[in-house]
């Protein structure tokens, strides 16, 4: 398999990675770390699929997190139906992710592809329309979906293969190769011919569309990837929470998704997961002390902005990158001046 | 090689292109001048599927190009320069033209693929030494001369490895000095690529020391199609547009 050997490096680092994690569960005892770490997962994907949008494309979509939620709903629906699990028994929960991470992405297919057609705020208002209007649906459709309630009375997860999702161990190592899983997928996008067709775009779609690129079929696609990206991180979530809650599809829960690009920066490939990470603790540090998390937030990523005028690794990524420069032509000069 | 015939294209009641044919052989290197508002931009946008002319043809090796989009054309052989630089901002001069080469090869939509290369970086370099832009092959293309961003976006233009390539003012908005080491540049890219170039200039004493063949269009329409000396003596072009310039040399 060529891509094994093309991509060996990148799937060696998020192997390491992933036994790094597991290592974690095995030997923390405390349960913090893995719930710490579960709920990154979930928001991690988030903010990492919105960034293939954002940073790679250039496309901000504002409801993003329509797919982070539609990929909990259905996944939770689909194992609290008595038919699907009673007919499926041991596959039903791999095929209760599969058909909830394709559903996500039939879905995404189509909203990308009448968004796609716009660019900047029109483009994000319009993602932002179709995440309000899923809302809605969720908050309406009671019979379905539970309301403003959220999915009740927990998701039942049948054994199979051996892993019971309902032990925490199981459960977190489960969550940790769904994550590792993608974010390979995301790294392999990073590095392909596809990847940088995204960032053509981003710099400049006139031009891509000039040099033979297709753009517009380019962006469906990536919008597709990164809705079914979300999914996954919507699954982990509903299989940490055990349910599915109207939040997850509501306007802010896209906003924080962006939040964390912003602060972990959005030109390096983990910079989204050191969002994620940040805001997470800044999160869980703060609630321990006052209710008013949010203003915490708010003035840390009022400092970063207004200070870096970027997101964190982006600024130390400019910096490496400007000192490079700077002796690189210092070396020009120095080089012709000796001739 | 490349032929228009009878292009018309108006923008409501001005007409941008007036009937227009002119033809452009195998290997030859035209320049296409006239007066600001002659149509020239305008004239490229439609020959390279930017805009859609309301009459009239544009042959490519006999098949018609009007109708297809730019990037089908492109994939005909047909490359294009642009008046302002057109560049990748963000990325390195050597990125910059390795994305070229990728989309060149049809690989822009791989998603298993690696983007870095041998052989895409391989033709980057060539592209990169062709150019003369090694000295600046890892600074970004924002960072980079004005004068060198314009090489660069022809360059983009060559990795596509056209046949035709139309260049939309080359020289604009450089100095003296620059102008004429870019106008080599043009010069030996067309020799060493056996390409049709067209090109779009201001400057009249590039157009006659270079351009083996000058079409002159006014108001959208081609008054005059000749070799330098033609051109300088054909009366309509002088009462037209050169004629200040000319009286001047006299």
């Amino acid at each position: 398999m060529s891509m094994f050997r093309n991509f060996s490096k990148e799937i060696l680092w998020v192997l390491g990675a992933f036994l790094a994690i597991v290592f974690v569960g095995l030997f923390v005892d405390h349960p913090w770390p893995k719930d710490f770490l579960t709920s990154l997962f979930a928001f991690g994907l988030l903010a990492m699929s919105l960034n293939l949008l954002i940073g790679f494309a250039g496309m901000v979509s504002f409801g993003h997190a329509a797919y982070f939620a539609m990929g909990g709903y259905c996944f939770g629906l689909l194992l609290q139906s008595t038919s699907f699990t009673g007919s499926l028994g041991p596959y039903s929960v791999p095929l209760a992710i599969i058909l909830a991470v394709f559903g996500t992405g039939v879905y995404a297919a189509a909203v990308g592809a009448i968004c796609a057609r716009l660019n900047e705020i029109y483009f994000a208002f319009l993602t932002l329309a179709f995440q309000m209007f899923l809302y809605s649906v969720i908050l309406s459709w009671v019979d379905l979906t539970g309301g403003d309630q959220g999915l009740m009375g927990g998701i039942p997860r049948p054994l199979f293969l051996g892993i019971d999702l309902s032990q925490a161990l199981d459960r977190y190592v489960f969550c940790a190769g769904l994550f590792c899983l993608c974010i390979l997928f995301l790294r392999i996008i990073d590095k392909s011919a596809f990847g940088q067709s995204l960032r053509m775009i981003r710099d400049n779609q006139e031009r891509a569309e000039f040099l033979g690129v297709r753009t517009y079929r380019i962006k469906v696609i990536c919008f597709t990837i990164a809705g079914m990206i979300a999914s996954v991180g919507g699954i982990i979530l509903a299989l940490f929470t055990s349910g599915a809650y109207p939040e997850w599809a509501f306007w802010a829960q896209s906003g924080e998704a962006i939040f964390m690009i912003m602060l972990g920066g959005s030109t390096v490939f983990v910079g989204p997961i050191l969002g994620a990470v940040l805001l997470r603790l800044i999160n869980d540090v703060v609630q321990m002390y006052t209710s008013h998390n949010e203003l915490v937030t708010g003035i840390v990523i009022l400092l970063v902005v207004l200070g870096l005028r970027r997101g964190i690794l982006d600024f130390v990524i400019d910096k490496i990158k400007d000192r490079r420069e700077a002796k690189f032509l210092a070396d020009l000069e120095a080089k012709k001046e000796d001739q | 090689m490349l032929e228009i015939n009878g292009l018309v294209k108006k923008f409501g009641g001005v007409t941008a292109t007036n009937d227009v044919s002119m033809s452009f052989a195998e290997g030859s290197l035209s320049a296409v001048i006239g007066p600001n508002g002659a149509g020239k931009t305008t004239l490229f946008n439609q020959i390279t599927g930017h805009l859609l002319p309301d009459q009239g043809e544009i042959l490519l090796n006999g098949e018609n190009l009007v109708g297809l989009k730019p990037r089908e054309i492109v994939a005909k052989g047909l490359g294009r320069a642009f008046q302002v630089a057109s560049i990748f901002p963000t990325f390195s001069v050597l990125d910059a033209l390795m994305s070229s080469v990728s989309a060149h090869e049809m690989k822009s939509e791989k998603l298993f693929q690696p983007f870095d290369n041998k052989v895409v970086r391989e033709r980057a370099e060539q592209l990169l030494a062709v150019l003369g832009l090694e000295s600046v092959g890892h600074v970004a293309s924002s960072k980079i001369s004005h004068g060198d961003q314009k090489v660069l976006d022809i360059g983009l233009a060559l990795a596509l490895k056209p046949r035709v390539l139309l260049l939309d003012e080359p020289t604009a908005g450089m100095g003296p000095d620059e102008r004429w080491q870019m106008v080599r540049t043009v010069q030996r890219l067309w020799e060493d690529n056996n390409l049709t170039l067209i090109f779009i200039e201001h400057d009249m004493d590039i157009v006659f020391e270079i351009a083996q063949h000058i079409h002159v269009l006014r108001y959208g329409a081609l008054i005059a199609s000749g070799n330098a000396d033609e051109i300088r003596t054909n009366e309509e072009v002088i009462e037209a547009y050169l004629g200040r310039e000319l009286e001047e040399d006299a």
